[in-house]
């Protein structure tokens, strides 16, 4: 049975969805085989940092064994310093794989690690099964295209897509958890971050709208964004954008939907102007509804959408915007 | 200073993704290449960079030869010139083509002098690896920060930014270095006519290195199944709108 170790990360000192994700992920792969995690902190009490208990809630996703790395240097994001001690315990429990969740910290440990140990990585797996080789199925282009692949190595590196499983609880099962402290070479925390400067707070973020109003190239300038706004700030809604407007300039890069730009999961979202390209649309996959607005009749985002409304968006979204206002008796 | 810019061209889809018979592959008989929007931005920086410090940036493609056109895109904005390692079009893994850029980035340093800063996109616009930037500096011995939104070289240092929940965070790396860029750092020019004409005549550095073995070996591409919908249409022009609010309001978003 094969033994598998999985990288646990941490938010704000709390245990993270994605990594009981990533941890789900592992015990399935190891088929009743032992279940290792690892957990880097900082100085016990300092900010942000998992205590004991977090590490050993590990265990009630399936780690058997939960390693807690303590370490100063690990009251900061040192993603060489995590990545020397994955692969260093992943030699010392003779991992046959070493998973982690599919996100952008998550992806660049696990690639660190993979290089320093000599071995093949793929990320944001959706499925996988090891022997030799390991097969994984994984996700390219932002998922709307998979690829099915063999892993050639003596140890599988996997990173796992964020929602390809649902984190699972097992009854009753608990971890022992093994506090230790790693010897940290200097090189491994020449990156490492050294400040934390503070962003302006915005507006409703794209990523959390339960409402999302977006407008493309068919909006035509930065000026056509007005009545989208309109309409957003009618329905309590973020604006976005497709990528044909922010390398317009239009508007910037923040509010840009799709494989490059922001993965939303609204209720509901209006796309204005937007033809419905695969990478727009794999930013848009979580949205529940989705009502497009287009003078095409067959732009490819009307097999993608809910509702469809034809026509040019310039007379359509003021429209809306002065229907809803009537509505609401105003 | 010195700088490299590592660029992938990738099959310009936009619709639906059609395979080749085989499976391996996009069938690419209706579309155009591009270049990733991360790498697009990795350009951008490096011009902004020569611009700003003087100096030399080269672009690098391990590709086909069809690769050219990118290549020449990014001449076209001011890139000194580039380095093609021309494959047959099989794609190489992340290994392999960090060993083959490896091996180009030696000898440009043999022949011209170290590169201060390699540049990559965060992640491929087609196989999203999230690791030849990574492997290309573990190679190289170099230090590597990657989904960098903020990038500025002073005193021997690059000072990298990337977004964090409710601000950003700060990395301060000492050159040479290896940095991942994600779209959004900048906002990238468009090629003048001048630009275009100038890029025809640089040099462009041909090789054709050996494909090894995969050990990420690429079997079959698969078209998930979505759903297929089909729209329901409320309706034609602004005459629409009554219907559109009584959705919005079924949906309990008004
Ligand atoms: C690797 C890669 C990653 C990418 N990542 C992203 C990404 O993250 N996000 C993204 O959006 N794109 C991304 N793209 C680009 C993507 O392929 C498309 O080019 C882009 O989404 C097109 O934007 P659009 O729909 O606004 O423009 P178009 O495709 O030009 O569509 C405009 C639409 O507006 C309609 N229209 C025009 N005028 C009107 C009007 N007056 N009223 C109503 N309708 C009108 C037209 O019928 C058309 O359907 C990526 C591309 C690559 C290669
Ligand atoms: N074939 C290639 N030629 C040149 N650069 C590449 C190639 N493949 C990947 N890269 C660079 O490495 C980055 C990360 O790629 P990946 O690890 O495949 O996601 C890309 O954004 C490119 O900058």
């Amino acid at each position: 049975m094969p033994t598998i170790l999985v990288l646990a990360t941490t938010a704000d000192g709390a245990v993270d969805d994605i990594s009981l994700q990533a941890l789900t992920f592992g015990r399935r792969l190891a088929t009743g085989g032992p279940v290792h995690a690892l957990v880097v902190a900082g100085e016990p009490g300092a900010e942000g940092t998992p205590a004991e208990a977090t590490a050993a809630g590990f265990g009630a996703y399936g780690a058997a064994q939960v390693h807690l790395a303590r370490h100063p240097a690990f009251e900061t994001f040192a993603p060489d310093a995590v990545a020397a001690v994955l692969a260093d315990l992943a030699g010392r429990v003779a991992a046959d794989a070493v998973v982690g969740p599919g996100t952008e910290a998550g992806n660049t440990v696990l690639a660190r690690a993979a290089a320093r140990d000599g071995q093949p990585f793929a990320a944001n797996c959706i499925a996988a099964t090891l022997g030799s080789p390991a097969q994984v199925t994984r996700q390219r282009w932002g998922g709307t295209l998979q690829e099915e692949a063999a892993l050639h190595g003596d140890r599988a590196y996997v990173s796992v897509a964020p929602h390809a499983v649902a984190a699972e609880a097992l009854d009753g099962s608990s971890a022992a958890v093994d506090a230790f402290t790693p010897d940290i070479a200097d090189a491994d925390l020449v990156v490492r971050v050294v400040d934390r400067v503070a962003a302006a707070a915005s507006g409703i973020s794209l990523a959390e709208a339960k409402v999302v109003v977006s407008g493309g190239r068919g909006v035509g300038s930065t000026d056509g964004f007005k009545p989208i706004e309109e309409l957003a700030s009618l329905l309590g809604a973020a604006v976005g954008c497709s990528r044909a407007v922010t390398i317009s300039g239009w508007r910037s890069h923040v509010d840009q939907v799709g494989q490059t730009g922001t993965k939303i999961a609204p209720n509901l979202y209006i796309a204005a102007g937007i033809s419905g390209a695969t990478q727009h649309m794999a930013g848009a996959k979580g949205a529940k509804k989705i009502l497009a607005i287009n003078k095409d009749a067959e732009a490819p985002i009307m097999s993608a959408a809910d509702y469809a409304v034809i026509g040019d968006l310039h007379q359509i979204v003021p429209a809306i915007s002065a229907e809803i206002r009537r509505a609401r008796g105003a | 200073m010195k700088v490299l810019v590592c660029i992938k061209s990738v099959p310009a889809v936009a619709g639906r993704i059609t395979l080749t018979p085989d499976a391996r592959a996009i069938d690419t008989k209706h579309l155009g290449f591009a270049i990733g929007p991360h790498e697009e931005c990795a350009v951008e920086e490096a011009v902004r960079l020569i611009e700003a410090h003087g100096g030399e940036a080269v672009v690098l493609t391990l590709g086909p030869s069809t690769a050219l056109e990118q290549l020449r895109d990014a001449l076209a904005l001011g890139v000194a010139r580039a380095i093609h390692l021309v494959t047959d079009g099989q794609e190489w893994d992340p290994e392999s083509t960090t060993a083959a850029i490896v091996e180009a980035i030696r000898a440009d340093e043999a022949a011209s002098g170290p590169f201060d800063l390699v540049l990559v996109g965060n992640e491929a616009g087609d196989s999203a690896d999230y690791q030849v930037g990574v492997r290309i500096g573990r190679a190289l011995g170099r230090p590597v920060v990657t989904a960098i939104k903020g990038l500025s070289v002073a005193d021997g240092r690059a000072r990298c930014e990337q977004e964090a929940s409710g601000g950003r965070d700060v990395f301060e790396l000492p050159l040479p270095a290896v940095v991942g860029v994600l779209e959004g750092i900048n906002l990238p020019r468009f090629p003048s006519v001048p630009g275009r004409l100038r890029a025809k005549s640089k040099p462009v550095e041909a090789s054709e290195p050996a494909r090894p073995a995969q050990r990420l070996e690429l079997q079959r591409l698969v078209v998930p199944q979505g759903a297929a919908k089909q729209a329901v249409v409320l309706g034609h022009g602004p005459d629409a709108a009554p219907a559109v609010v009584e959705v919005l309001s079924n949906l309990g978003v008004l």
